[in-house]
């Protein structure tokens, strides 16, 4: 016993390089699985030579990209706490023709950056992609200040802002190709944590703008994105109990949005549920809102964070405290179907 | 290495000319910021006419030089010397914010083509020169930049992320210039937030540091020399300048920022530059 404790002891003070650190870190970071999609995908672009460049801002563990670092050294940018001029730099390194993807937590990138992303990526239509790292809730425990619930309605009010939210890493790993493949601004909201695996092979690739219908139904239609397909999906589960049987789609880009398939939504279903980790002013919840209430009014509840500040704890807590949940999903639905059947009567 | 007197003084020709369209274009379109358009005419005809390796038929070449006007209100300068290098006619000139135009006050890049960058809020140059200089020597492109800053952007946060991070990269392909000019819309520099010592926070922010007479065209081509042929740092030329200068009535006065010529007072700015009327 006294053995064991010297020999903790002993392995604390021993010397450790970063570098070291480093890898240690690593390898506990790619059992963390979208954060290992990340690096990955970063990592298989840039061995078939696309001249991608990552921007850090001190947050090179939560995004996952040591991996990178290791392998390709000279193509980390690491600028320190300062995401202002991450951004420009970002812009300024797309200038010359290098494809600079820049890491830093949702609220960070939608908030402090703003300005930034506006002027020197959106405006300029400069080929910078922002990953935002530990949105809505997923960062719960590290309470309001880190949680970004605000982070879509910023960058879905930037003209020339493409914004990305994968629903598990097979999307991410697709979805940072496709941004790498797309010449202009992108936002792609990830995670912190775990992403379960929900696409299959059958699913049509990743492309901007285009939703993919998971599930088939036609009593409702629950759009969600991000880690909240996983909840709709289960919600969905069991609303089958009571014969109800809901459509579930996953919008994969909540800018562009796929119009056409929300709309074909509210033609072929009459009854929408919107779920967001985020906001429900000016995210998925709001962009739809938008198209239905202006192309054809459809009985619709969004599911997502009413206009209020987050609070510290766990996911599941949150998404039960503020009510996002399967149940509330569940019960979203039976509202919006008796909403439909009521207008039906007027 | 010596300059020719005689380019010093085609320099300086082009300088005066660079300020009758300065004068003429914010007197036609009623709009502009004349007080810092005209501070730094000498920094902006000094790089376009002898430092930067640019081809006007060409704005996209990939290893042109860049040139990033941070100070975004002073494009009706940019304007005048771009038409004046031959990037487009100087009529155009006197669509400046006018519906349509390709020239608003402050400086767009993707409908201007010929601007490396796009500018107004002010401090965000110098991070996107950072991202260019390290992006350039990541390609082996030949490319340098300069960046043309405000002294009042020296007040701004983001001004100085990207100086530590022009110094950590060594990034001797980047060059600033400061156009010293002392003034901002509410007075002096001095008095509405001190920059001073401006030199030493550059030199302590690991910046090879040049102070100069960004009126004198002679010490600005000497400074790019300098600046060109200086290893392993990035290098910031603070040059003192008068807002407004040129004109009597505009030089060193703070209403002049944004204050617009009348048709009788860009009468007497153009005579006293020796246009005759």
């Amino acid at each position: 016993m006294k053995n064991d404790v010297q020999s903790d002891h002993q392995s604390v003070d021993a010397p450790d390089t970063i570098q070291e650190a480093m890898k240690r870190d690593t390898a506990a970071l790619f059992s963390d699985n979208a954060r290992g999609a990340y690096a990955q995908a970063l990592l298989d672009l840039m061995d078939e030579g696309k001249p991608i460049v990552v921007v850090e801002a001190d947050l090179m563990k939560s995004a996952g990209t040591a991996p990178v670092f290791e392998r390709y050294p000279d193509r980390v940018v690491q600028v320190g706490i300062a995401e202002q001029n991450a951004v420009g730099v970002a812009a300024g390194l797309a200038d010359m023709g290098l494809i600079p993807f820049v890491d830093s937590f949702a609220v960070l990138l939608s908030r402090r950056s703003a300005d930034q992303v506006w002027m020197a990526v959106a405006f300029s239509d400069m080929n910078v992609k922002l990953t935002g790292l530990y949105s809505g809730f997923t960062t719960g425990t590290n309470g309001p200040t880190h949680q970004s619930l605000e982070d879509v309605a910023i960058m879905r009010s930037f003209p020339n802002m493409v914004i990305i939210e994968p629903a598990d890493c097979s999307e991410l790993r697709q979805a940072v190709r496709v941004a790498a493949e797309y010449a202009g601004p992108v936002y792609i909201r990830n995670v912190r944590g775990d992403l379960p695996a929900i696409c299959d092979d059958e699913e049509p690739p990743f492309e901007i703008g285009k939703a993919v219908m998971l599930r088939p139904g036609n009593d409702a239609a629950i759009i969600a994105s991000g880690i909240m397909v996983q909840y709709a999906l289960e919600s969905r589960d069991l609303l089958l109990d009571e014969d109800i049987e809901v459509r579930v789609v996953n919008p994969r880009t909540i800018k562009p949005l796929d119009e056409d398939m929300v709309l074909l939504c509210a033609k072929e279903t009459g009854a929408i549920v919107t779920v967001e980790d985020h906001s429900i002013v000016g995210g998925l919840g709001g962009a739809v809102a938008e198209l239905l209430s202006e192309t054809r009014p459809t009985p619709l509840k969004r599911i997502g964070v009413k206009d209020r500040f987050g609070d510290a704890g766990t996911f599941d807590w949150l998404i039960q405290a503020y009510e996002m949940d399967v149940p509330c999903i569940a019960n979203a639905v039976k509202e919006v179907i008796g909403r439909r059947a009521e207008y039906a009567k007027d | 290495m010596g300059i020719a007197l005689e380019q010093v003084r085609e320099l300086e020709r082009i300088c005066l000319e660079t300020r009758k369209w300065i004068v003429k274009m914010i007197a036609a379109s009623g709009t502009g910021h004349a007080g810092g358009s005209l501070s730094c005419v000498e920094i902006l005809v000094t790089l376009y006419f002898r430092q930067l390796r640019i081809d006007p038929v060409n704005p996209a070449m990939p290893e042109r030089d860049r040139m990033l006007l941070s100070k975004g209100h002073a494009g009706p300068a940019l304007y005048a010397v771009l038409a004046l290098r031959g990037y487009f006619p100087t009529d155009e000139l006197f669509t400046l914010d006018k519906p349509g135009t390709r020239l608003s006050k402050h400086v767009d890049r993707v409908k201007l083509p010929a601007a490396d960058i796009s500018a107004g809020m002010l401090g965000q140059g110098l991070s996107m020169g950072v991202g260019m200089a390290l992006g350039a020597r990541m390609r082996n492109n030949p490319a340098r930049v300069y960046a043309v800053l405000s002294d009042g952007e020296q007040q701004c946060g983001q001004t100085w992320e990207a100086a530590m991070c022009g110094a950590k990269y060594k990034l001797d392909n980047l060059t600033a210039i400061v156009d010293r000019n002392q003034l901002q819309v509410d007075g002096f520099t001095e008095d509405v937030m001190s920059i001073e010592p401006l030199a030493a926070k550059w030199r302590n922010f690991g910046w090879h540091v040049l102070e100069i007479n960004g009126h004198d065209v002679g010490q600005l081509l000497r400074a790019y020399d300098l600046a060109q042929a200086w290893n392993g740092q990035p290098t910031i030329s603070i040059a003192e300048t008068v807002k407004g200068y040129g004109i009597s009535f505009t030089a060193g006065k703070v209403q002049w920022h944004n204050q617009v010529f009348t048709q009788d007072q860009a009468r007497l700015a153009l005579a006293e530059l020796g246009e005759s009327v």
